[in-house]
Parts: structure tokens; sequence; C-alpha cells
């Protein structure tokens, strides 16, 4: 029995966590720089404290509809993945929670192409599912290709 | 020079002595920052004091490797490194004009020499005198270390010792051996005066110019008195074997030897209190750092120049003057330090070369030919990061130049060239840049296989290649999978190959190109940039976005607009430039990257810009600034994104995106048609010195049209209204004859109730009018197509009497007069049909 740290997120009112280990920081994504011809989920380019960030919107990755216009000012979790910087945009961060490992269960066959691939498992709460993201295949650019 | 001697001292491995090397003040930025004034201060010591660096640490080998040689004379391999280390000391010394140095030198290397031929047996005292030569070679070098000049003083006593050693060698043995001492390995300098005093009485009179004993013993005397003992920086005594030391309680003379003692004591004390004075020849002056961290250190200067950039551009925006000052100087100081950081990155090309000669000799074996490897340049000097990533392609190069360049022994004996082939392997400095050239006189390119290969590839058709020049199908060996090696040999010929290296010397932002004499030999010429880290990039705005390109691309830059001297001229959908009589093809940046349209009337700036033998223009709204930037890759998911090479953070902060001149190029599509280009370029060649009249029209937008005059039979104006329209055809009552009426294809149409101008022009049993707008001029001009035609009708674009000009295909409109015709014989039974 092994607890893991998960930030928990929402992308379009679904909850969703990543393992904390792999979040470096949590900010607003301002000042960014749209890159020309790139695919649609990259929402730009932006100066995070001298470092160069590729901000990926979680909407468009997950083929979530596009924010509401009134929306409060969207968040971005820090990841690193082969040694870039991303900058995944959420909704809003909640809680850091403690969870158990046996409560996680692998994900459900019948969940979308596009889900299933960067979907590590689920954790079932009391209120609702936990769908556990793996950064990785979120932000590679093989699977990003194959969606 | 500075090449060999850099050879001699890096010996292949990172040296963090900040050297200051003519090379790395050509790279532009050294002078930007304000350094070079610093720069070329240190740049007359440069040398000597590396020499002092690298001796030192070689006179301490010497030191050390002599008393191991005394205890095991036999042992020939310390010898030979010591015989070696002086031959390199006497070397360098004579290189830089060391005079005293280098006779020391000499003189003890001579005396070494006689123990490596055997010719004299070692003796504990004449490795003593050898002890001594290396102590008074330190003397030197420490005043030289302190005023940059060799002390005044002589050696004539010591080189007269040394030399009487060598000369006197079978009664000197003789009497070392009366007077061994066992114990000690070192032997006392008065029991050599001894022992050559035995010598002189049992054997034979003097030789000319040979000294006499007594002399030779009052030379000596003078040479262990203080007067150069004192002078010297004291460390270089104590520092060396402690033999003077140890062994003067032998010394038959008491006197000399108490003196002697003193002195030695006195630099003991001396060294022992202070310190300070003990930094010299001897401290090891370079060490070696692990290439981690020196890009550790590129990193945090790179980081530190942005953040310079930043705060520059903050202080500009704002009057608070209390900055200004300290931040000029910061800005100063990161400059230099950016600078000296980059020179520790920096290596001979030479070190990308070292496996070659091997290579070479291995595939004339294996190859049965006979090849010299010629190598120039090797010491000049480029970032480590370039050099890794050119080592591999250059190996390819001069892998090929012997294999596929270089004619077999006896072909060249044939041929009444010189048996041996040459590869010849060159590099120099050339503004920001390093140029590199790999040439063979060997057969020169097989232009007829290559050209057959380009059509059977479907490269080219043959029309095309036919157009071609040599030159032109010999580039052809860069494009992918393209290899016309009769037999694949073990070594090369396997189609990987000169794409390959193009795509490798590209991907670094250089270029190649190639040269070659059939008969004579293939020149390979390569430009790569100096260094990847920083870049001088020209910032531009297009789309309301703004780009950063990289400024070693860009020929110039033209303004264009209404009111500018140039003009874009636009030709169907392509956009164009004059640029003195030529034509140059224009990509617009904002629709290209899908940032909107581009706006003719608004004042625009083209950038001319060359990527290998392709110029083009690109269209920007803007350019803004030039800045130094740091190039960061872009992250893995955006790398299909071909336009950008990377992202940099400007001074303001903002990320751009750094612009790919190559890869736009490749966006530029029909219009920069290489092929296209060239074979314009030929067209133009034969058309010189014939002039050819020519119809200028217009119909429809854009630029005017031409077409040669001899085509036309007639010009004809005709009221509109008699031209008879059916079925969305047009046709006229013409010498009584339905003659069809054909509309330029992107002309306007027919006119309405207005006078149409007509060209006739007239084949076997057909006639045809083409409709155009109006008739311009006739005129006389070399006809040199400069551009293909990217849609039909069209044969490509010329200048015609200065204005661009769309030539047009007659025959096209031949034929679809001819296919009217056709047309016509059925049309009018449709259309009772139809009625």
């Amino acid at each position: 029995m092994s607890i893991r740290d998960y930030v928990t997120l929402r992308v379009g009112g679904q909850l969703f966590g990543v393992d904390a280990a792999r979040v470096h920081d949590v900010f607003h994504p301002r000042g960014l720089t749209p890159v020309p011809l790139s695919r649609s989920e990259i929402a730009g380019v932006l100066n995070l404290r001298g470092r160069i960030v590729t901000a990926v919107c979680a909407r468009q990755r997950l083929a979530l509809p596009p924010r509401e216009a009134d929306a409060p000012e969207p968040l971005a979790i820090g990841l690193e993945v082969q040694g870039d910087s991303y900058g995944l945009i959420i909704d809003s961060v909640d809680e850091v929670l403690k969870l158990d490992d046996d409560r996680f269960h692998a994900p459900p066959g019948n969940l979308p192409p596009r889900w299933a691939d960067i979907i590590l498992g689920v954790y079932q709460l009391e209120k609702e599912l936990l769908i556990v993201l793996d950064p990785h295949t979120l932000l590679d650019a093989a699977h990003l290709k194959a969606a | 020079m500075r090449a060999s001697v850099r050879r001699v001292f890096i010996r292949g491995r990172m040296s963090l002595a900040l050297t200051y090397s003519d090379a790395v003040c050509g790279m532009g930025w050294g002078a930007t920052f304000g350094c070079a004034a610093l720069m070329t201060g240190y740049q007359v010591d440069d040398l000597i004091a590396e020499f002092l660096t690298e001796t030192a640490e070689s006179l301490e080998v010497v030191d050390s490797e002599l008393v191991r040689f005394e205890a095991n004379p036999n042992e020939r391999k310390t010898l030979d490194n010591i015989f070696r280390l002086v031959h390199t000391i006497k070397g360098t010394c004579g290189f830089l004009g060391l005079g005293r140095l280098e006779a020391v030198a000499h003189a003890g290397e001579t005396l070494l020499g006689r123990f490596r031929d055997g010719k004299l047996e070692v003796t504990p005292t004449a490795v003593t005198l050898v002890l001594h030569s290396i102590d008074r070679i330190k003397v030197i070098l420490a005043g030289l270390e302190q005023t940059g000049l060799e002390p005044d003083g002589s050696d004539e006593d010591l080189i007269e010792q040394l030399e009487a050693m060598a000369e006197g060698r079978e009664v000197a043995i003789d009497a070392v051996k009366s007077v061994t001492v066992p114990d000690r390995p070192i032997a006392s300098d008065a029991e050599d005066v001894v022992m050559l005093e035995v010598k002189q009485e049992l054997d034979r009179p003097l030789r000319p110019g040979e000294v006499s004993l007594d002399e030779l013993e009052a030379a000596f005397l003078a040479a262990e008195a203080p007067d150069w003992m004192n002078e010297t920086a004291p460390e270089a005594v104590t520092e060396a074997t402690p033999e003077p030391v140890v062994a003067e309680p032998v010394a038959a003379e008491p006197v000399a030897a108490q003196s002697e003692l003193n002195t030695s004591l006195a630099a003991l004390s001396n060294l022992a209190s202070g310190g300070e004075e003990g930094g010299g020849i001897t401290t090891t002056q370079s060490i070696r750092v692990s290439v981690d961290v020196l890009e550790g250190l590129m990193t945090l200067v790179s980081e530190m120049v942005l953040t310079r950039n930043q705060l520059l551009q903050i202080s500009r925006n704002r009057e608070d003057s209390a900055f200004a000052t300290p931040l000029q100087r910061l800005s100063t100081l990161t400059g230099e330090l950016q600078d000296s950081v980059m020179k520790t990155r920096m290596q001979p090309i030479g070190a990308a070369w070292k496996k070659l000669p091997r290579l070479v000799r291995d595939l004339s074996h294996e190859l049965g030919k006979k090849i010299d490897l010629v190598m120039e340049g090797e010491g000049t000097e480029l970032d480590r990061q370039v050099l890794e990533l050119i080592r591999d392609p250059l190996t390819h190069m001069v892998r090929n130049s012997a294999d596929h360049g270089l004619e077999s022994t006896e072909e060249r004996i044939k041929l009444g060239k010189p048996a041996n082939g040459t590869v010849k392997l060159a590099a120099f400095h050339e503004g920001g840049y390093i140029v590199i050239r790999i040439s063979d006189n060997g057969r020169g390119l097989n232009t007829a296989r290559i050209r057959e290969k380009v059509i059977e590839k479907g490269l080219a058709s043959r029309n095309e290649v036919e157009t071609m020049s040599d030159q032109q199908i010999h580039r052809y060996i860069f494009a992918p999978g393209f290899s016309t090696a009769a037999a694949v040999t073990n070594l090369s010929g396997r189609g990987v190959g000169m794409d390959v290296v193009r795509t490798n010397i590209e991907q670094i932002g250089g270029q190649i190109d190639l040269n070659s004499v059939t008969g004579q030999g293939t020149t390979f010429t390569i430009k790569i940039p100096l260094t990847l880290a920083i870049v001088s990039a020209l910032i531009v705005g297009a789309g309301g976005q703004k780009f950063a390109v990289p400024q070693t691309s860009v020929m110039e830059l033209v303004r264009t607009g209404a009111n500018a001297e140039h003009k874009i001229e636009r030709i169907e959908q392509s956009l164009v430039l004059r640029l003195r009589d030529k034509l140059l093809p224009l990509v617009q940046l904002s629709p290209t990257l899908k940032l909107g349209e581009y706006d003719e009337d608004e004042t625009a700036f083209v950038m001319v810009i060359q990527v290998g033998e392709r110029r083009y223009g690109l269209v920007v709204n803007d350019v803004l600034d030039t800045e130094e930037i740091v190039v960061k890759p872009l992250a893995g998911i955006l790398r299909d994104v071909q336009s950008f090479s990377g992202a940099t953070i400007l001074g303001d902060g903002s990320v751009v995106l750094i612009l790919d001149p190559n890869a736009l190029s490749e966006h530029a599509g029909n219009i920069l048609d290489d092929k296209a280009t060239e074979v314009a370029e030929d067209v133009h060649s034969e058309a010189q010195g014939q002039k050819v009249a020519m119809l200028l029209f217009r119909a429809g937008g854009g630029a005017p049209k031409a077409v040669e005059l001899e085509h036309i039979t007639r010009l004809e104006h005709i009221e509109s209204d008699k031209i008879e329209r059916m079925d969305g055809r047009a046709a006229l009552q013409y010498r009584g004859r339905l003659m069809p009426i054909v509309n330029v294809l992107d002309g306007n149409g027919l006119k309405d109730n207005d006078i149409q101008p007509l060209l006739v022009f007239t084949g076997e049993g057909y006639a045809m009018g083409l409709a155009v707008d109006e008739i311009v001029d006739v005129v006389e001009d070399y006809l040199s197509i400069e551009l293909s035609a990217d849609h039909p009708g069209v044969r490509g674009t010329a200048v015609v009497a200065g204005r661009a000009c769309e030539i047009l295909d007659v025959e096209h409109y031949q034929l679809r007069g001819l296919a009217e015709h056709h047309r016509r014989d059925r049309a009018p039974a449709l259309h009772t049909e139809a009625a």
C-alpha cells in the first residue's frame, strides 16, 4: 500500500489529476506568442522566468469545447517532458490529494481514442471520478499526431 | 604560424587558458561590445604566456624523467621521452625567437643525443649537467615571465660544459666511474670539475676551439656563483630536482660549495617566507576542464546576455539615468564574459581531422591508389559544437574524394598525371563563417552519368536536363538518394552520401557547393557559422507578430511600397521584385504563415535572402530592430512546424520565433523552382547578342505581357459588337471565314461597346484572334526568361525594356485556337438541336 500525491485540476468540468512530483509550477499563461502553422492544441510559447515554455491547451487536446467567453482567467501547470518545458492550460487547480494506490483502476475500455491514450487510470473518489493524466503521452509529438 | 603552435600546446585537449586569437576577433560581437581594444593588449604576450605555461609543465616532466633515467640508464623509453621534450622546447624557443633559451636547450639536447646514440655512457655527472641546463632554462623562463623578454646574461659557461661533456666522452666516462657516488644518484658539480681535470691530464692536447680545463673550471665556478641564482625567481631553483643542495657537501671545492649552498638555502627560505613570489612559471597555468562545465558556463552566459538585453530595453524606455552608467558597464562586462567563455569553446578544426590521415592511408591500401592527404589551416578555430556536427560530413567527403574522385594509380599514369592523387583539406575564416574546402585532383564528376541518373530518377525531365549547365547537373549529387558509384564499395557509394552531408550542413546554418572540372578534379566548398549559440538577428514584424531572422542569411534589405523606389509586382498569384535588372521571387511572410493577406499598397520590406545557391525575397511589414539572440530549440511538440528553427526571448521579455530561411524557401514553392531559375539563366546566356522584336500588351491585371512579334500575323482593332458570341465562345467573321476569338487566360475578357484590340495568329488552315485589353508597344530587347511560369499560357517572366513582363506561350493559344476550330465544326449542330 503506497500513497501518492496528485495535483487535481478541472478542465471542462471534469476532474483530472497529475502526479504532483511532475508538476513544476502553476502559473497564469500570459504573454503568449502564437506559433503559426502549429497544431490547434498549441496555444503558443511564453517566457516563464527566462525559460521558454510551450503552452498546450488541455481543452483542445482532450477535444473538449473551448472555454466560455466569461470564464475566469485560465491557469497552467508546468510540466517537463523529454527535457522540454510545457505549460498545460487548464481551467482551474483544486487541492493536492493523497491517494492510495489500492483505489487506482486501469482506464475503462470504452474511452474515446483521444482520451484512452493519455490516461493512466482512474480513482473512484466519493463524489466523482478522478482521471489521472499521463503528461508524457499528453505532450508527446508522436501521440499528438496519432490523436 | 599560430596554428602549428596551438597544435603543439593543446594536443587535442580543451585548454582553459584564455588565449586571444584573431579568429575570435572576427566574430562580430567582439567588436560590438567594445572589447577589441582589450584583446589587442593580450595578443602580444599571448604566445609567450602559452609557451611559458606549457614549457613549465614539460620541464617538470623532464626533471622527474631524468631522475628516473639516471636510476635506470638502460630504459630507452625514458630517454626518448626526455629527448623529445627537450627537443620540443628547443624547437618552440627557436620559433618564438628566444635565442638564449634555444642555445641552452640545444646544448642539452646534443648531450642527450649522445646518450641516445649510445656514444656516451650515462653517468650521474652527465645527468647533473643536464639537470643544470634545465635549471638554467627555468631561470631564463622566470625572467621571461617577469619582463616578457629573455633576461640578459650569458650561458656560454653552461653550454661549454655541455659541449665538453659531449666531446670528451671516453675519459670522462672513466673518470666518472672512478668517482662514482654509489648511493646518491646525483653527483656534484665539483666532482664534475675534478673528473674533467683528470681527463685533461691523462689525455690529449686541446682541440681547436675547445676550452682549456682551467677556463672551463673558472667558467663553471662562475656559473655556480650567486650571480644568476640570485637574480632569478627562487622557486625555479627549489622546484628543480634537489640535487644541487643535496650534492653540495661532496664538493671538492669548499668555498664554491659553501656559496652555492648559501644561495640555495636563501632561495628556500625565500620560498618558505613569501609564497606570493612563488606563483611563477612552474605552477601550472592551464587546467583541463570537462566539456560539460564549459557547456554549463556557456548556458549561464547566454542567459546572462538575455537578461542584460532585457535590462537595456527597460533602461532605454526610462529617463531614470541613475542606472544608465552601471548598466552600461554591466553590459560591457557581460559582452566580455561572453567573449571569453566563447573562446573556451573554440577548438582548432584539426581536431576533427585527426582521424583522416589514417583513414586515407587505409583507403589507399584498400583501393590500391596512392593518395596524399594535404591539410591546411588545421588551426582554424570554431565552436566545439559546430566541430562535432561537421566531423562526420567531413569524413564522408574525404572518403568520397578518395574513393570516387581519384583515379587509380595506373589510370593516372596513363593520363600523364602524377601517380599520387591528392586530397586536400583547407580551412579558413571568412566573415562570420569558416570556410572548408575539400578538393581532389582526380577525374572530376561524370556529368553524363549524373545527367542520365537525374532523368532515370525522375528528378528532372530530359528537356530540362539538356538546358542545364554542367554545374547545375553536378549539384544533383546533393539530391536525396542520389549515388552514381558504378560499384558499391565497402567505403562509399551507398546512396546515402551527399544529401545527408548537405542536410547536416544546412541544419547548422551552413552551405555547401561544388565545382568540378573533368579531368582536373572536384572541389567542395562548405561555409558554416563559427558558433551556433548566439546569433545576430533582425527582428521583423509580419501579420501583427514579431519574428527573428538570422542576420547571416539576409543579404540586403529593400524598402518597397507606393512611395518607394522599388515596387512589388504581381505575376498571376506570385510576387516578384525587380532588383538590378533581375527578378527576385518573393515570399510573403504573413500569408505563408497564415497570418493574413498582404496589402500591396502598404510600405513593406523585402529581405533578400540567400539559401545555398538560391536567392529569394521575404516580404515583411516591418523591420524593427537587430538583436543578439540566444537560440533555443523548440519543444518536441513543435518540431514538425518547419518554418521555425527555434525561439528566443527578446529584451522586452517577449518570446519570438526564429524563422528558418531554408524552410521558408520551400514554402515559396513553384516560383522558387531551382531548375526553372537556372534554365532561365541558360536561356539568358543563349540569347546574349541577339535582340528580339516583341509586342507588349496588357490583358488583365498585373504585369504587362509580351510576345515575339514574329508569331503575330496582324494586329486588328475591331468594334466589339462585330464579335459574335455563342455558347460562351466568341468568333469574328474575318476575311470571309469565321475566326475564333480567344481570351488571354487571366485577362478581362471581351470589351463591350468599345474597340477590341486583337492579335491575329495564323497557322496551317486556321486563324485565331487573341483578345487583349491594350496594345502597349513594340520593342526590341534581349529575351531572357528569368522565372518559369506556374500557369499555362505563359512561358515565363522576363525583363523586357526594363519592365517585368510575362512572355506569352504562343503554342498554347494556337492549340486552343485549333481546338476552337474543331469545336466550331460541331457547335452549330448542337445549337440547332437545342433550338
